[in-house]
């Protein structure tokens, strides 16, 4: 364990109970889908957290990092720093947004500096909304009602980064009526990989025609996930092969908030 | 070797339409990764032998000069020589002189990726000397003036069907009518038209999966037996190894033979591990006379002491590129070059030059899966952003993409503007896809929407809508 | 664009003394002043590291946890009371297989001790072999239970031919020469050829050859032996 390390942990244990937690929206739930951070915050409320949603935030800024545009990410970091470092908690319904900040953001400064300070201490209190619920709440807050059966996708940076794989599946178990059946390989990358899926769409959909299969495969009616990034490569490709799946984030079902169409329908398009 | 590197995606996309090639990545994601799982599972100390060996090689690389020091002092001292190569023309040069010196006509080779890195085949070729791939899959690929597509199963893009037609054009020696149906009468057909060539060598080249400071021994590991008729039956033994081959003892080998074949092929250990010290002793019956190594540096000690020093902890066991998903979609020869996957990323730009390789690190989701299984824990996509920053920062990212980049980070370093403008974007875009729920098709979105649905959004963005709640509540409160 | 490979076409004179001026350079810490002395203490003490735990129990159980783990990769095994079983061991082996009674072998002392000239109808020859044996018999100086791994030394006692050319390779190995690791084989060679020195080779040897290069299924006999037969002697 390094000195840092053992600075911060008084600082963990303080954050047990956090009670002011700040919502990390993510760029693509505020623009594409807001039902997730209406789902997320009524999670965490249930859960006993005061929600706040700091109106300077637009994104983590990913893009630019995969990007190697490390100047701009640096001053996108510093601002999600300001914005989010006077709450208890900050949490995230993505885990590769999460992990962008409690991982990457600590490479972005250098150590000893002043701002790696607050990287670090910002990391230490920041969370993927599935494994904040279960490992940091410890309690389920879950009353939902979801009939059906769902199969659920491990995205890769909350799988691999953050360690995000018992959490979401402990929380589903939870859920009246639901039954979970796992897809084959649901470890393995969906194809998205943020601006990849742009600069390579011949290999993205190779890839994401596997998931597809996979998930076709389970028959189970709705596909879970845990990134809306990746929800909405599945859902588009599920859309384009005439696949009936429902797909939804996975704060949808546990805050029982089904009532919004699936991603990629409309409410005309029945229930598949 | 025509490199192509700078094709990846042309190159990628006829990958994808090749059928032959798409039934053969099967076999990487069947052949390799449950059995590396198994491997690892059976073994509890496997994550803490993962560790130890990262600490070995990094204590290597700390001390590099020295060991390599020791390890030639003690090659002589067995009666070998070492002769350093600093880049692949010395290296040819060297072998070259070597088989020269021995009046070889031909030259057996175990599989070796630096002889491929060095491209020693041809420069053989063209000095009037026949190398002689003996592995089965290099051979195989040999008979179809191929490179190989994976760094340990060389001919894994290769179907049986293709094996049987390459050996029938190539063995005419042999009665046509023969069967050759089943996988085991090619294996066995390839053994006997090799077993003369292992015996008429005059020369065998060999790569070394590990040099040893401390007694001055080269290690091959192998499956076949191979590598070790290549270099006990010549008269003549050359060993071709890069500077970041060498280990300390014996013990430090010990414990990464531990975590090498359960990464590579599942297996607990591979079938031949075979530790050569120096030419036939006085007392051998058997055995090579001479005894060579070279030692290529070829960009190598210039990784030392930058981002990408942890790559030379790279043991090649092809984990990393097993468990790739653009692997598996596009194989190995995408990349164009002789390192494919993502160890070939990072690995190649280094040894061929950005200007050549310096794509290939962009052509990752970063989905992490190689690092996860690398047995000496190289943070691959780490050092795959370090290349995009490289790129980033010679201004070598393509102009629209860098154009599209700057306008959403200054966009995104405005948060009030941002929020304005998405606002105004989103709510129009959601009014024109609520009837259907997604775009077929959408200006500016071809890259998306040529494969897949785009899903509308909702309508108004969180932002706005939690901002009007809050104004409510705000106005609820004050009445 | 394309151009052939190699970013350094032009040879390099000294490379010796340029790769090690290069590596120099770009070390880290390379003004540590303990450097030397911790690459000195390395290969002096050459540190044991992880042992998995499979293989650190009592001998005999390491005896039987080798025999299981040889077999698990398509070895067989017969583990025989004394060396003066050997040949009759031997010959039944080949009588099983259809093999002909006509057995390559070097001349470690063990082989010497089995006493050959009992069995009238089993040809031995001694040396190296040219490749026209069809089978070899070598004596292995150490087993690691861990894997199921022989490992033999190289010389007049062990032509390394014998190894990889006949189709059978035979090996005999004392039970009292079987540990848990492959550790304990170098602490033996240690021993014998004095720290630092090596035969000329040692072959770490895990079942009979085989190859997954055909579509990646592992295939029985690609260029070394097709059958690895080992005789563990008890006594």
């Amino acid at each position: 364990m390094s000195v840092s390390d053992q600075n911060s942990a008084p600082e963990t244990t303080a954050i047990e109970t956090p009670k002011n937690v700040a919502l990390f929206v993510t760029c693509l739930v505020d623009l594409f889908r807001p039902s997730i951070g209406f789902a997320s915050v009524k999670l965490l409320e249930d859960a006993g957290c005061t929600i706040s949603v700091p109106p300077a935030q637009t994104c983590c800024g990913q893009p630019a990092y995969n990007s190697g545009d490390k100047a701009d990410t640096r001053d996108i970091a510093m601002q999600v720093i300001k914005s989010f470092e006077s709450y208890d908690a900050v949490v995230a319904p993505s885990g590769s947004c999460a992990a962008m900040i409690k991982v990457h953001y600590l490479e972005l400064f250098e150590e000893g500096s002043a701002w790696h300070q607050r990287a670090r201490k910002l990391a230490d209190k920041t969370f993927e909304l599935t494994s904040f619920l279960t490992d940091i709440m410890g309690r389920n807050p879950v009353t939902a009602h979801f009939d059906g059966t769902v199969t659920y996708h491990d995205s890769c940076s909350g799988l691999r980064e953050l360690g995000v794989e018992k959490q979401p599946r402990r929380l589903l178990e939870a859920v009246d009526g639901l039954t979970l059946k796992e897809m084959k390989d649901s470890e393995v990358c969906c194809g998205f990989g943020g601006t990849f899926c742009i600069k390579y769409p011949d290999i993205s959909n190779a890839i994401v025609e596997k998931k597809t299969k996979n998930i076709d495969d389970t028959s189970a009616g709705t596909l879970l996930a845990g990134d809306l990034g990746c929800l909405m490569n599945m859902a588009g490709k599920l859309k384009r092969e005439g696949s009936q799946v429902d797909v939804r984030h996975v704060a949808e079902v546990l805050a029982g908030m089904t009532d919004v169409p699936p991603i990629g329908k409309s409410k005309k398009d029945k229930k598949g | 070797m025509q490199i192509t590197s700078p094709y990846f995606k042309e190159k990628s996309s006829e990958a994808l339409k090749d059928e032959n090639l798409q039934k053969a990545l099967g076999n990487v994601e069947r052949g390799f990764i449950g059995k590396r799982a198994k491997a690892a599972a059976n073994l509890p100390e496997f994550e803490a032998l993962r560790d130890r060996s990262k600490e070995i090689k990094d204590h290597v690389l700390d001390h590099l000069d020295l060991y390599l020091e020791t390890y030639e002092a003690k090659v002589q001292d067995s009666g070998g020589r070492v002769h350093w190569a600093a880049g692949a023309q010395d290296a040819r040069n060297i072998i070259l002189d070597i088989c020269k010196r021995a009046n070889a006509k031909t030259v057996t080779k175990g599989k070796s990726m630096i002889a491929e890195e060095i491209a020693i085949n041809e420069h053989l070729e063209r000095n009037g000397i026949e190398p002689i791939e003996t592995d089965l899959g290099e051979y195989i690929i040999q008979l179809r003036g191929e490179a190989p597509s994976h760094i340990i199963a060389p001919a894994v893009h290769v179907n049986k069907e293709e094996v049987e037609a390459d050996f029938r054009r190539t063995h005419r020696h042999l009665p046509p009518g023969r069967n050759l149906e089943d996988p085991t009468s090619l294996l066995s057909e390839a053994r006997s038209v090799l077993r003369d060539k292992f015996l008429a060598a005059d020369v065998g080249i060999t790569g070394a999966n590990f040099l040893v400071a401390e007694t001055g021994t080269s290690i091959i590991v192998t499956n076949e037996g191979n590598g070790d008729l290549t270099q006990i039956l010549p008269r003549v033994h050359i060993v071709i190894a890069s500077i970041e081959k060498i280990v300390p003892t014996l013990e430090d080998v010990s414990q990464i033979l531990r975590v090498l074949a359960r990464s590579a092929t599942g297996q607990d250990i591979s079938v031949y591990t075979t530790f050569s010290t120096g030419p036939r002793r006085a007392e051998d019956p058997d055995g090579p006379e001479e005894y060579h190594v070279v030692l290529l540096d070829n960009g190598r000690s210039d990784m030392l002491g930058t981002e990408f020093q942890d790559m030379l902890r790279c043991i090649r066991c092809g984990a990393c590129m097993n468990h790739c998903p653009v692997y598996h979609a596009v194989g190995g020869h995408s990349y164009g070059w002789v390192y494919p996957g993502p160890m070939g990323a990072v690995l190649t730009p280094t040894l061929i030059g950005v200007e050549m390789g310096g794509n290939l690190p962009n052509a990752s989701t970063f989905c992490g899966r190689c690092e996860s299984v690398c047995p000496m824990r190289i943070p691959l996509p780490k050092m795959m952003r370090h290349w995009r920053e490289k790129e980033f920062e010679r201004h070598a990212t393509p102009d629209r993409m860098r154009r599209g980049l700057s306008v959403w980070a200054w966009m995104a370093k405005h948060p009030k503007l941002y929020h304005a403008g998405s606002r105004l974007a989103i709510n129009l875009l959601g009014l024109m896809g609520r009837r259907k729920g997604a775009f077929k098709k959408l200006p500016l979105a071809g890259g998306w929407t040529e494969h897949r649905d785009l899903p509308a959004p909702e309508g108004q963005t969180f932002q706005q809508q939690w901002a009007a709640q809050h104004r409510n509540s705000k106005l609820e409160q004050a009445t | 664009m394309n151009r052939r490979i190699g970013n350094s076409n032009r040879a390099t004179p000294n490379g010796r003394s340029s790769i090690l001026a290069k590596i120099r350079k770009n070390i880290k810490n390379l003004d540590d002043p303990v450097r030397e002395a911790r690459v000195t203490d390395r290969l002096s003490r050459s540190p044991v590291g992880l042992i998995p735990a499979r293989a650190r129990k009592a001998h005999a159980k390491q005896v039987d946890l080798f025999c299981e783990q040889a077999s698990k990769v398509q070895t067989t095994v017969t583990r025989i009371n004394k060396i003066e079983d050997l040949p009759a061991a031997l010959a039944e082996y080949l009588r099983g297989r259809n093999l002909p009674k006509k057995v390559r072998m070097g001349n470690a002392p063990i082989l010497e001790q089995a006493g050959w000239d009992r069995l009238a109808d089993l040809e031995i020859s001694k040396g190296p072999t040219q490749g026209d044996d069809p089978v070899g018999l070598s004596h292995a100086f150490a087993g690691a239970a861990e894997t199921g791994t022989l490992m033999l030394e190289s010389g007049a006692d062990n032509p390394t031919t014998l190894n990889f050319l006949p189709e059978t390779h035979c090996v005999v190995i004392r039970a009292s020469d079987i540990s848990g690791d492959y550790e304990t084989a170098w602490a033996t060679i240690r021993e014998k050829y004095g720290k630092g020195n090596m035969p000329r080779t040692v072959n770490m040897i895990t079942g009979p050859s085989r190859s997954g290069d055909i579509e990646q299924t592992m295939l029985l006999g690609a260029h070394g032996p097709r059958a690895l037969q080992i005789f563990v002697v008890e006594n």
